[in-house]
């Protein structure tokens, strides 16, 4: 009777193996999100779903609500599920080194999406993020050409501090650097906001005389770039015609703003980005293992030509 | 212009015969705060006292100092009233960010202009409400009963808003912030019109002289007869209806509802007003006009950073060693010091 048990438990124990290793064909894969704390997250979570119910992958997804002890608790319990990949977007860059250890130890790899960690490289396989500085050379590389070269510049900067103001500046400087008659003139901080962005380019618009021979207005995002464009009518100025403007994001209202003439370029900061990290992901399954350290997401420029088009798509 | 404590509340002595030296009059310091500030601009920046006539409407540095400064007036001029009264309310950031949010859905659902303002402003009494009943009828501490909102109240505007940043058009809220009655930039005269609301309640009917005796001593007021638990609400509901009218002002401005950022940390920037105003934490006067001048340092600093072409990393720093400075030149050994030099030079 009991040796009948034992291979009835035994039995069963081998169908629910082969049950998982069926399911597991189909590639399960954990991916612990941030929260959706902005517009821009919760577009980002929308389409990793979709884009793996469209590559029939299994995703475990778990929502941080910005904290970090819940990404480590839902990393362990991937961990524990014996998922085939990890991906990561950490709320944090720091404390990860010792669940990054655990999921090697369990030899799954893990993939880091969006914000950087700071632990051993050889932890994780790479790192598949959109580059701000990246975003700043592509705004003045359109800037340098729209103006010919010749431009007078008021910046409108990030919170100060933030990885994006920092990074977006200097990539922005670095290319206005090779043209002699570029120039930033003014720059100051609107926190990212659009009261922010209003209040400073009022008071540049004063300390400017009108922003007489300023040619540009360059934002660090659209949300202080619309509240500029309001400074700029407030005062009599036909933003988009007097100056150019150039900022980062690709916000509905950007695109509106382009269509009534009032905005010139606008770099989108993607969230359709679940193509890039799954290619990534499932070509390391397939067995490619050369992937360098941080897989570039590229970035694009949009203005008014394509801007209807692009307010159809973030469904303004 | 001299502000006198309420005759009730002053010491039983006879008032000198001879006008008081022009550096005892209460608005002396922060006035000559702001004057250094201003002096200190004309160095920095050459235009920034021309004054013109831009599309029918004022235009030019001192202007945008009164323009920028006008939500955080009408805020501090609340705030003057509950910190008279010995509260404090923290939660007006939070007040301002729901007003903001109840306001734009407001509009989206089709009410009339009048209608959502008039609902906004009900929604904001109703935080003041909140804050007054947890102070007076429950007993909380004022710090701890307005932090509730003021942590609670922006995440309520954040569901509202459901997290996003939700814009709007409305010509007549535009009329009100951004709009212009006559030369004069609309927002200025609503800041005006609160402030001489504020003065008539306080100097011109008995509210005041409750208000400054609750915050004095709030027993001795209860023994003399004053109803000091509905005098201490009705700080708070001042507090949340002004907070309420920044909150249109500023979503307003810039058309639309951004439940994160909308009147951040402007509690601590109205508390600042009030304090460079002269006032005492302690309650038991309420100094409008100094508050007022309180707004204008604080705003005119900031104007004056953005205006000078410092590096952003400077912002903070300059900001809090002048305020530093403002807040040394009213203390009152240095004060006396200062008098001391000033007078001995004379002699």
């Amino acid at each position: 009777m009991s040796i009948l048990k034992h291979m009835l438990a035994a039995a069963v124990g081998a169908a629910a193996l082969a049950g998982l290793s069926a399911s597991a064909s189909a590639q399960t894969i954990g991916f612990s999100q941030v929260g959706s704390e902005s517009d821009w997250r919760t577009a980002f979570s929308a389409d990793m779903k979709a884009e793996a119910e469209k590559r029939g992958i299994k995703l475990q997804f778990s929502d941080a609500q910005q904290k970090e002890e819940n990404q480590l608790k839902a990393v362990r319990s991937f961990i524990a599920q014996k998922v085939d990949a990890i991906i990561i977007a950490p709320v944090v860059v720091t404390g990860w080194d010792q669940v990054l250890k655990e999921a090697q130890a369990a030899k799954i790899p893990v993939f880091i999406a969006d914000r950087a960690v700071e632990s051993d490289p050889s932890l994780f396989v790479t790192r598949i993020a959109a580059d701000f500085n990246l975003e700043g050379r592509l705004a003045g590389a359109w800037l340098a050409q729209a103006s010919k070269g010749n431009c007078n510049i008021v910046e409108l900067q990030g919170t100060v501090g933030s990885a994006p103001a920092i990074e977006r500046k200097k990539g922005f400087e670095a290319v206005i650097s090779l043209f002699p008659n570029m120039k930033i003139v003014k720059s100051q901080s609107g926190n990212f906001t659009t009261s922010g962005g209003k209040e400073v380019m009022e008071s540049f618009i004063k300390a400017t005389d009108g922003l007489k021979d300023v040619c540009a207005v360059w934002a660090h995002n659209d949300n202080m770039m619309l509240g500029a464009i309001q400074a700029m009518k407030e005062a009599g100025l036909k933003p988009g015609k007097d100056v150019l403007t150039v900022s980062v994001d690709g916000v509905p209202d950007i695109f509106k703003a382009m269509l009534a003439g009032e905005s010139d370029a606008s770099v989108e900061l993607k969230s359709d980005i679940g193509k890039y990290i799954y290619d990534v992901v499932q070509g390391y399954l397939k067995g490619k293992h050369d992937y360098p350290k941080w897989v570039l997401i590229p970035s694009d420029l949009h203005t008014p030509a394509d801007a209807a088009e692009m307010l159809k798509k973030k469904g303004g | 212009m001299r502000l006198d404590p309420p005759a009730a509340l002053q010491a039983p002595t006879r008032r000198p015969a001879a006008a008081p030296k022009f550096s005892e009059w209460r608005a002396f310091w922060p006035l000559l705060a702001l004057a250094l500030i201003l002096l200190v601009d004309a160095f920095i920046s050459p235009g920034f006292f021309t004054i013109r006539l831009v599309e029918g409407r004022l235009y030019g540095s001192l202007i945008d100092i009164l323009y920028r400064g006008a939500p955080t007036a009408v805020v501090a001029l609340g705030m003057a009233v509950v910190i008279g009264a010995r509260g404090i309310d923290l939660s007006v950031g939070a007040v301002i960010a729901i007003a903001g949010a109840v306001m734009t859905e407001l509009i989206h659902a089709g009410m009339s202009a009048p209608a959502v303002l008039l609902a906004t402003l009900l929604v904001s009494l109703i935080c003041g409400l909140w804050n007054g009943a947890l102070v007076a009828l429950l007993d909380i501490q004022p710090i701890i009963a307005t932090l509730i909102l003021m942590v609670a109240g922006r995440g309520v505007a954040q569901m509202i808003d459901a997290g996003t940043i939700v814009t709007f058009r409305s010509d007549f809220f535009s009329a009100i912030s951004t709009g212009r009655l006559g030369p004069a930039p609309s927002r200025i005269v609503v800041a005006a019109a609160v402030y001489a609301l504020t003065w008539a309640a306080m100097r011109r009917t008995a509210l005041g002289l409750f208000v400054e005796s609750v915050g004095a001593n709030a027993e001795a007021s209860r023994l003399t007869g004053i109803d000091a638990k509905f005098v201490t609400i009705s700080t708070y509901l001042i507090s949340g209806v002004a907070a309420g009218i920044a909150g249109v002002l500023i979503t307003s401005d810039i058309r639309g509802s951004d439940a994160n950022n909308a009147g951040l940390w402007m509690e601590l920037d109205a508390i600042l007003a009030v304090v460079l105003g002269g006032a005492s934490l302690n309650g038991g006067r309420v100094y409008i006009f100094n508050t007022l001048i309180g707004v204008l340092i604080i705003q005119s600093l900031t104007t004056s950073i953005l205006v000078s072409g410092l590096p952003p990393e400077y912002n903070l720093i300059v900001k809090a060693i002048v305020v530093f400075l403002c807040l040394l030149l009213q203390a009152r050994p240095v004060r006396q010091a200062v008098s001391g030099m000033i007078w001995a030079k004379r002699t």
